[in-house]
């Protein structure tokens, strides 16, 4: 007799725990019902982020590279469960071992001691910029949201991520690897839905710091740029990552766009 | 005059000791800097710029109007390949002559900047002046070498930069705007602000001196109908600004959708944390130059002054000796701390603010200064008994005017200091060093000052957290911004 499979729920990853929408509505994709996540969703979400980013960011770099190399780990192991074609998955994972080591780089290309002109130790650090939003391209699914989501965790930050609709499986699978890979609760959020109606409500929180789009649509570019304007938060555009060679083939880019470069001075002698 | 008290009774007097204006060589009108010469206006107007510390014209400018501005930016598109087809080293060359020609005329830009903007004399001249002059010397030693200071990508030019800079450094703002743009390769438009354009037009005069190529730098004054108008000109490739907030979520907005690389130097609240370790007489002497440099008209100023409770009673009775001191009057005097307030419309500004902190309970005192019949002028004011959410804790005034809150605990000054949409800076006064680097960490400030305040050089990068804007001016992290990498 054949044993009565048991089959997987799909959920928002929001705040380290697996959720349904707050809405109660779902999508059906190849048989599964996936939430349909709500505007309330977002503001859950932008909000646990908000709560991880501080901790996130006071960890050692040392710690969050592996952490981030732990993701590559578990993705690895866990390589056929995903959704994905497997050279996708492999991409995926050696841009987590990319990133993961980033971490305690990013401080020595980016900042030094200035030489100013006064009796003066001065220095510029860069700093994460707190909670960052990933609108993540319709295709790649899995790719195209790991190599937006990996800098921007390798840099300090905690990210909202809104998987692709069309696609949302293999970034809701990418919540479970994460969910077992020592990355704290709040740091990565996973949202699937309706991008019309999540990315607005996405790009225009007051308490987000940067956005970074990979939708690849312009007139949505357009109203996330108009809706970041509100507050000041900063915006990254990019087409779709394809291949790994896309994902690292500029990281300075993706780190400095959710990067604040800090300039600290501290008197030498008297 | 005042006549200031210090501690020991001995009573100091100030003579008059006011600045020659003999040396300034002034048009009695100026046009528009476009393709290397002055051009009369072809849709613009003509306005005097006024002097705020006598409310009497100086000279004449012009504004640019729509095809003006058009023309501007057509000038800069013809240069901008010839300036990027330069060798870099000649780039270099040119912003190098340009250092050198600020620095020899630097008395005189100094007398026309205080005498348009209403700034001491003492500050243009020690501090704006050398530093404007410092950007170009910093910025064209990078032109021949910017890929070490991109992480060694590979760069080009963005093309044509749109560039509008504040009233309150005019010439210091223009040296962080164009000497990155230029020695990036990119060609410059930019927009000096309504009431102190003058400056930015003698250093398009230094450009005629220096040679450099026609249309590299356009010199545009206009109002804000100027500004708005510049970035939204279909010709350009970049855009940086420094002005307020909400002038710089407008210019976000009009960029929407647009892909032109933008930079925002905006307004701030910058906290200046004084704990009860901190070396009190140096604090002061702080606090005092982080409000009232420049009569406070500085973005970064420490206009919220969180104070430790146990100190707070002996810092602000030494603050407010220290205020009574403070010599308010005449710019052209060698003498003055604090001179003119820039603008009838500034001064308006903040005696709304001030009547709000009054209204809202706070405890207002101003310095009983005597101040001149004519022009703009505003004394030094505390407020005391501030709560965090009085317009005058969170709003930016732009004047001398400083907010005392006062704090208990460490985590709590760093959340005092952080509750703000802003992030510009910060300054933290302690004596333990450990405690300084750990303060100065946590807060969400782009530049934080450990006991001192207001301190700025070409080679460290400065600019805000939040709705303080994005990008840095200053080091290599001022040279990204002009660049595109790969």
């Amino acid at each position: 007799m054949s044993r009565l499979a048991v089959r997987k729920t799909y959920k928002l990853f929001v705040g380290g725990a697996f959720v349904r929408s707050e809405s109660g509505r779902y999508d059906t994709h190849h048989g599964f019902h996936v939430p349909r996540g709500s505007r309330k969703d977002v503001r859950d979400a932008v909000r646990a982020a908000r709560g991880a980013a501080g901790p996130w960011a006071a960890r050692t770099a040392y710690n969050r590279g592996q952490i981030l190399y732990r993701a590559a780990e578990a993705l690895e192991s866990r390589a056929a469960e995903i959704g994905a074609p497997a050279d996708e998955v492999e991409a995926s994972i050696d841009t987590f071992v990319h990133y993961a080591g980033w971490t305690d780089k990013l401080q020595p290309v980016l900042g030094g001691i200035n030489p100013v002109a006064a009796p003066f130790l001065s220095f510029s650090l860069p700093e994460p910029t707190g909670v960052v939003g990933v609108v993540a391209p319709e295709a790649p699914a899995l790719l195209g949201l790991v190599a937006e989501l990996a800098p921007s965790i390798a840099a300090g930050n905690a990210a909202v991520a809104i998987v692709s609709e069309s696609r949302p499986l293999p970034g809701l699978d990418l919540a479970e690897v994460l969910g077992v890979s020592d990355v704290p609760g709040g740091v990565v959020n996973l949202l699937s839905g309706r991008r019309g109606e999540l990315a607005p409500a996405l790009a225009g929180h007051h308490d987000l710091n940067a956005v970074v789009d990979a939708s690849g649509d312009p007139p949505l570019g357009a109203e996330i740029d108009r809706l970041a304007a509100e507050s000041v938060t900063r915006v990254r555009h990019a087409s779709p990552t394809t291949s790994y060679t896309d994902a690292v083939a500029d990281p300075l880019s993706r780190l400095e766009a959710v990067t604040e470069l800090k300039t600290a001075w501290h008197p030498v002698g008297a | 005059m005042t006549t200031p008290q210090t501690r020991t009774g001995i009573v100091w007097e100030y003579a008059p000791a006011p600045e020659s204006s003999a040396h300034v060589r002034l048009r009695g009108s100026y046009g528009l800097f476009i393709g290397g010469e002055f051009r009369d206006p072809l849709d613009g107007t003509r306005v005097a710029t006024v002097n705020p510390a006598t409310e009497e014209p100086i000279a004449e400018v012009a504004f640019a109007g729509p095809a003006d501005l058009r023309a501007a930016v057509e000038a800069a598109r013809a240069a901008q390949p010839g300036w990027a087809g330069l060798p870099a080293l000649d780039r270099g060359k040119y912003l190098f002559r340009i250092a050198r020609l600020i620095q020899e005329r630097a008395r005189e830009l100094a007398v026309v900047e205080s005498m348009d903007g209403g700034k001491p004399v003492r500050e243009s001249r020690d501090v704006d002046i050398p530093l404007a002059a410092a950007h170009f010397f910093h910025y064209a030693g990078w032109a021949d070498k910017l890929s070490y200071g991109v992480g060694g990508r590979e760069v080009a030019p963005l093309g044509v930069a749109a560039q509008i800079v504040p009233w309150n450094f005019p010439l210091l703002m223009a040296a962080w705007k164009l000497a990155p743009a230029l020695a990036c390769g990119n060609t410059a438009v930019l927009k000096p602000a309504e009431t102190t354009p003058l400056t930015a037009l003698l250093l398009a005069e230094i450009c005629q001196e220096a040679e450099l190529p026609e249309g590299v730098m356009a010199i545009v004054p206009g109002d804000g109908r100027t500004g708005a108008a510049l970035v939204r000109e279909p010709g350009i490739d970049k855009v940086a600004f420094t002005g307020s907030t909400a002038v710089g979520k407008d210019i976000q907005a009009a960029l929407a959708g647009r892909a032109v690389p933008l930079t925002l130097e905006l307004g701030g609240k910058s906290a200046n944390v004084v704990f009860e370790d901190a070396a009190l007489d140096q604090a002061v002497e702080g606090i005092v130059n982080g409000i009232f440099f420049n009569q406070g008209h500085v973005c970064c100023a420490g206009s919220r002054l969180l104070i430790q409770e146990s100190v707070a009673e002996q810092v602000i009775a030494k603050l407010w000796a220290r205020m009574g001191r403070l010599r308010v009057g005449d710019p052209l005097d060698k003498n003055t701390d604090v001179g003119a307030i820039n603008s009838r419309e500034q001064l308006e500004r903040i005696e709304e603010l001030v009547s709000a902190g009054e209204g809202e309970g706070a405890v207002r005192r101003s310095v009983a200064c005597e101040l001149p019949e004519r022009g703009y002028w505003f004394a030094p004011t505390l407020f005391t008994e501030v709560a965090p959410a009085h317009r005058i804790a969170v709003e930016e005034i732009f004047g001398p005017v400083v907010s005392v809150l006062t704090f208990r605990t460490q985590a709590e000054a760093i959340q005092k200091a952080n509750a703000s949409p802003y992030g510009l800076a910060a300054g933290v006064w302690t004596d333990k060093g450990a405690k300084a680097f750990e303060v100065a960490s946590a807060l969400q400030a782009g530049v934080v000052w450990q006991n001192t305040y207001n301190r700025f050089d070409p080679s460290a990068a400065f600019g805000g957290y939040k709705e303080s804007g994005f990008g840095r001016e200053g080091g290599p992290a001022g040279l990204r911004p002009y660049l595109r990498v790969s």
